[in-house]
C-alpha cells in the first residue's frame, strides 16, 4: 500500500515544485516597475507643476475653461512633441519641425487661395510633400552618415527661409496669407481639423447642470477643441505602436545600437526614414489645424517649435542618445508646457517667468533622466 | 557523422580590400556537433573572416559552402537564413532593452489581424524567461534591461537566442575575451552545451587555455593564411599557443617571465 501511493504523491508533486521554481523569481517591487517607466519624470513634474497652480493661480484655471485653455497650446505643441519623442527614441533629431510648419502652412495655404483645390486634396497633398521632405532628411542623414543635428540645422534655415520667400510672392509682398479659413470651405473634412468634437456630449451635460452654461442654456465651453483630440488620439496611438507592435520595437532597437540591431535583422534605414517623414507629417497636421483654425498662415508659424518640442520630448523621458524614453511621457511634458506658459497669467507673476522655467525644467529633466538611467537600466 | 558534408565547408578563400590583403587563401570546415576554434592574434583575419562567413563581406575568391552547396551572401540577413548566426562580442544586445525585447529583436512573433497586429509579448516573455531559465539565469525577470545583466549571462543570452531561432552554426567572436574566470567558464559550459545539441560551432578567441577547454579541432590563423588545422589529440597547449603567435619569440619572453604567458 505504501509502495504504491508514494509514487503518484511524488508525481502530483512534481508540478508544485516546478512552480516553486518559477516563483524564485525575484518579486519585482512596485517601486522598481514604476522607476523603469521612462515616463514617471514628465508625471512627477506635472503634478508638481499642477499642485504649483492650484495653491498660486486664480481658482478659474482648474475650471473646464481653463483646462481647455491650457490644452490648446499643448495640443499643438504635443503632436509635434511625440513625434520628436519617437525620432528621438530611433536615435535622430529633427531641429526642421517648427520651419516644417511654417512651409507645409503656407504651402496647404496656397493650394486653398491660389489653386482653390478642394480641401480634401489640399489636404493630402501637404501631408504628402511634408512626408516627402522629411523623407529627403532622413536619406541625407542615413547616406552621408552626418548627425541629423546637422542635417535638419540645414532645413530648419532652408525651410524658414522657403517660407518668407514663398509667402512674399504669393501675396505679392507681404508676410501673411489670409482668406484661406474662408476658401476652405465648410463640410466634414473641415470638422476633423477645426472647430470643436463632442458638442452633443456637452449639451447633454450643460442641460443637466453637470457643467457651466449660459442663461440662454449654451454650455460655456461648447466641446472639446479638434486640435485636443487630435493630441490624445495621437498620444495613444503612438505609445501603442512603440510599446506593442513590432515597429516599436525596432525603434527602440534603431535608436539603441543600430550596429546590434541590423545584425538581428532589423532594417534601421528605413525605420528612421520613417520617423523622419512621420515628424514631418506631423508638424503639417499641425500647420493645417491652426491655419483653419486662425484661417491664415504666416511666416512665423511654428517659430521654434523645434525646441519646445524637443524639451517637451526630453521632460517625457527621452534620452538625447536615444534608445529609451516614451510618448505618453512627450503627451505629459506638452501639457506641462501649457499649464506653464497659459497658468502663468492666472497667478501675479511676470508670464515671461516662463523661459526660465522652461530651461530650468530641461536642465531638471536631463540630470533626473541621466540619473534613472544610470539607476534603473544597469550602469553599473 | 564525418561522411556527412561539413555545415560550413570553405577553401582557399581570398578577401582583399583594396591593395590590403586581408585573407590570402583560408580553408577551414565544421561539422554538426563540433567546436572548431579559430585561433589567431590581433591582425591575423579573424575578423574578416568572421564578417565574410557571416555575410557582411563578400570574399574576393574562393569557394563558401554550406552543407556541400555553394553559396554567395548579400547580407548578413542571408545568412541568418541559412543557419548562420555570428554572436558579436558587444554588438549583441541593447542594453537599454529588456531582455525579452532583445531576445526576439528583429524576429518578433505578432498576433491579431492588420491594423490591430502586435507582438505577442505573454509568449516572448514565457520563452525568453525558459530560455533564461535554460542558460542558469533563473531568478531574474524578463523585463529588466540587459544592462543588468553580467557580460557572461549577456552572452549566453546572445548565444541562447541564436540557438532558438534554428541557429544550426554559431560563430562565437571572442566571446569570452571581457569576461572574468566565473562568467567565462558559465559561457564555456554552455558552448559545451550548444555542441550537444548537435550545432557546429565556430569559435574565435585569442585565448589558448579557453580554446582548449571546449574545442574539437583548432584552426589557426596567421597572415590572412591558415598555418594548419589539428584535432584535439594531435596537439598539445604549448604547441597551439607557439603556433599562434608565430614561434620563437614568444617562447622567449615567457622564459623571461618564467613561463607563464
Amino acid at each position: 500500500m505504501v509502495n504504491t501511493t508514494q509514487p503518484t504523491a511524488d508525481l502530483s508533486s512534481a508540478p508544485t515544485v516546478k512552480k516553486i521554481q518559477d516563483e524564485r523569481l525575484r518579486e519585482v517591487s512596485f517601486v522598481t516597475r514604476i522607476m523603469r517607466r521612462p515616463e514617471l519624470g514628465a508625471l512627477a513634474g506635472l503634478i508638481l507643476v499642477a499642485i504649483f497652480f492650484a495653491s498660486t493661480a486664480d481658482p478659474s484655471m482648474f475650471t473646464l475653461a481653463g483646462i481647455m485653455n491650457i490644452l490648446s497650446p499643448a495640443a499643438q505643441l504635443g503632436i509635434l512633441a511625440i513625434a520628436a519623442a519617437l525620432l528621438m527614441i530611433g536615435g535622430e533629431f529633427d531641429l526642421s519641425i517648427g520651419s516644417m510648419v511654417a512651409f507645409t502652412g503656407l504651402i496647404f495655404g496656397a493650394f486653398i487661395t491660389l489653386n482653390s483645390w478642394p480641401l480634401l486634396l489640399a489636404i493630402a497633398a501637404t501631408l504628402v510633400i511634408a512626408a516627402v521632405l522629411g523623407g529627403l532628411n532622413g536619406q541625407l542623414v542615413i547616406r552621408t552618415r552626418l548627425p541629423s543635428f546637422i542635417v535638419t540645422l540645414a532645413f530648419l534655415f532652408i525651410l524658414r527661409g522657403l517660407s518668407l520667400v514663398g509667402l512674399k510672392w504669393a501675396t505679392g509682398g507681404s508676410t501673411q496669407m489670409r482668406g484661406i479659413g474662408d476658401q476652405a470651405g465648410e463640410g466634414l473634412i473641415r470638422e476633423l481639423f477645426s472647430g470643436v468634437a463632442f458638442e452633443g456630449v456637452f449639451a447633454w451635460l450643460a442641460a443637466n447642470d453637470l457643467i457651466g452654461k449660459f442663461p440662454n442654456g449654451t454650455p460655456t465651453v461648447t466641446g472639446v477643441p479638434v486640435s485636443i483630440v487630435w493630441f490624445v488620439g495621437f498620444a495613444l496611438l503612438a505609445t501603442w505602436i512603440l510599446l506593442r507592435t513590432r515597429v516599436g520595437n525596432w525603434i527602440f532597437a534603431a535608436g539603441g545600437d543600430p550596429n546590434a540591431a541590423r545584425n538581428s535583422g532589423v532594417p534601421v534605414d528605413r525605420v528612421k526614414t520613417a520617423l523622419f517623414m512621420l515628424t514631418a507629417a506631423a508638424a503639417a497636421v499641425v500647420a493645417i489645424l491652426t491655419v483653419l483654425d486662425a484661417g491664415s498662415t504666416d511666416a512665423r508659424r511654428g517659430f521654434q517649435k523645434e525646441f519646445e518640442a524637443i524639451i517637451a520630448a526630453v521632460i517625457g523621458g527621452c534620452l538625447l542618445t536615444g534608445g529609451y524614453g516614451s510618448a505618453i511621457g512627450a503627451f505629459f511634458g506638452a501639457i506641462i508646457f501649457g499649464m506653464v506658459s497659459i497658468g502663468l497669467t492666472y497667478t501675479r507673476f511676470d508670464s515671461d517667468w516662463f523661459q526660465v522655467f522652461l530651461g530650468a525644467m530641461l536642465l531638471l529633466a536631463v540630470l533626473f533622466n541621466n540619473f534613472i538611467r544610470r539607476k534603473v537600466t544597469g550602469e553599473r | 557523422m564525418e561522411s556527412q558534408a561539413p555545415l560550413i565547408e570553405i577553401r582557399d578563400l581570398v578577401k582583399h580590400f583594396g591593395s590590403v590583403i586581408a585573407l590570402s587563401g583560408v580553408s577551414l570546415s565544421v561539422h554538426r556537433g563540433e567546436v572548431m576554434c579559430l585561433l589567431g592574434d590581433n591582425g591575423a583575419g579573424k575578423s574578416t573572416l568572421i564578417k565574410t562567413l557571416a555575410g557582411v563581406h563578400k570574399p574576393t575568391s574562393g569557394d563558401f559552402l554550406v552543407e556541400g552547396k555553394p553559396v554567395s551572401f548579400a547580407s548578413p540577413r542571408d545568412a541568418l537564413d541559412a543557419g548562420i548566426a555570428t554572436v558579436y562580442q558587444d554588438l549583441a544586445m541593447i542594453p537599454l532593452m529588456s531582455v525579452t525585447r532583445n531576445f526576439f529583436m528583429g524576429r518578433e512573433p505578432v498576433k491579431g489581424v492588420w491594423p490591430f497586429r502586435r507582438v505577442d509579448f505573454d509568449h516572448c516573455d514565457e520563452v525568453t524567461r525558459e530560455e533564461m531559465h535554460r542558460i542558469g539565469i533563473d531568478v531574474r525577470d524578463p523585463h529588466q534591461a540587459v544592462g543588468t545583466l553580467s557580460g557572461g549571462e549577456r552572452q549566453c543570452v546572445a548565444i541562447a537566442r541564436a540557438v532558438y531561432f534554428g541557429a544550426k552554426v554559431l560563430i562565437l567572436d571572442e566571446p569570452t575575451s571581457a569576461l572574468g574566470v566565473a562568467q567565462t567558464s558559465m559561457v564555456l559550459k554552455y558552448i559545451h552545451q550548444v555542441r550537444s545539441k548537435g550545432l557546429g560551432v565556430i569559435f574565435i578567441t585569442h585565448n589558448v587555455r579557453h580554446a582548449y577547454a571546449v574545442g574539437d579541432r583548432f584552426t589557426v590563423l596567421n597572415r590572412g593564411k591558415t598555418l594548419g588545422t589539428y584535432a584535439k589529440s594531435e596537439i598539445q597547449i604549448d604547441e597551439l599557443q607557439n603556433l599562434m603567435a608565430g614561434g620563437k619569440e614568444l617562447q622567449a619572453v615567457s622564459a623571461e617571465l618564467g613561463g607563464m604567458v
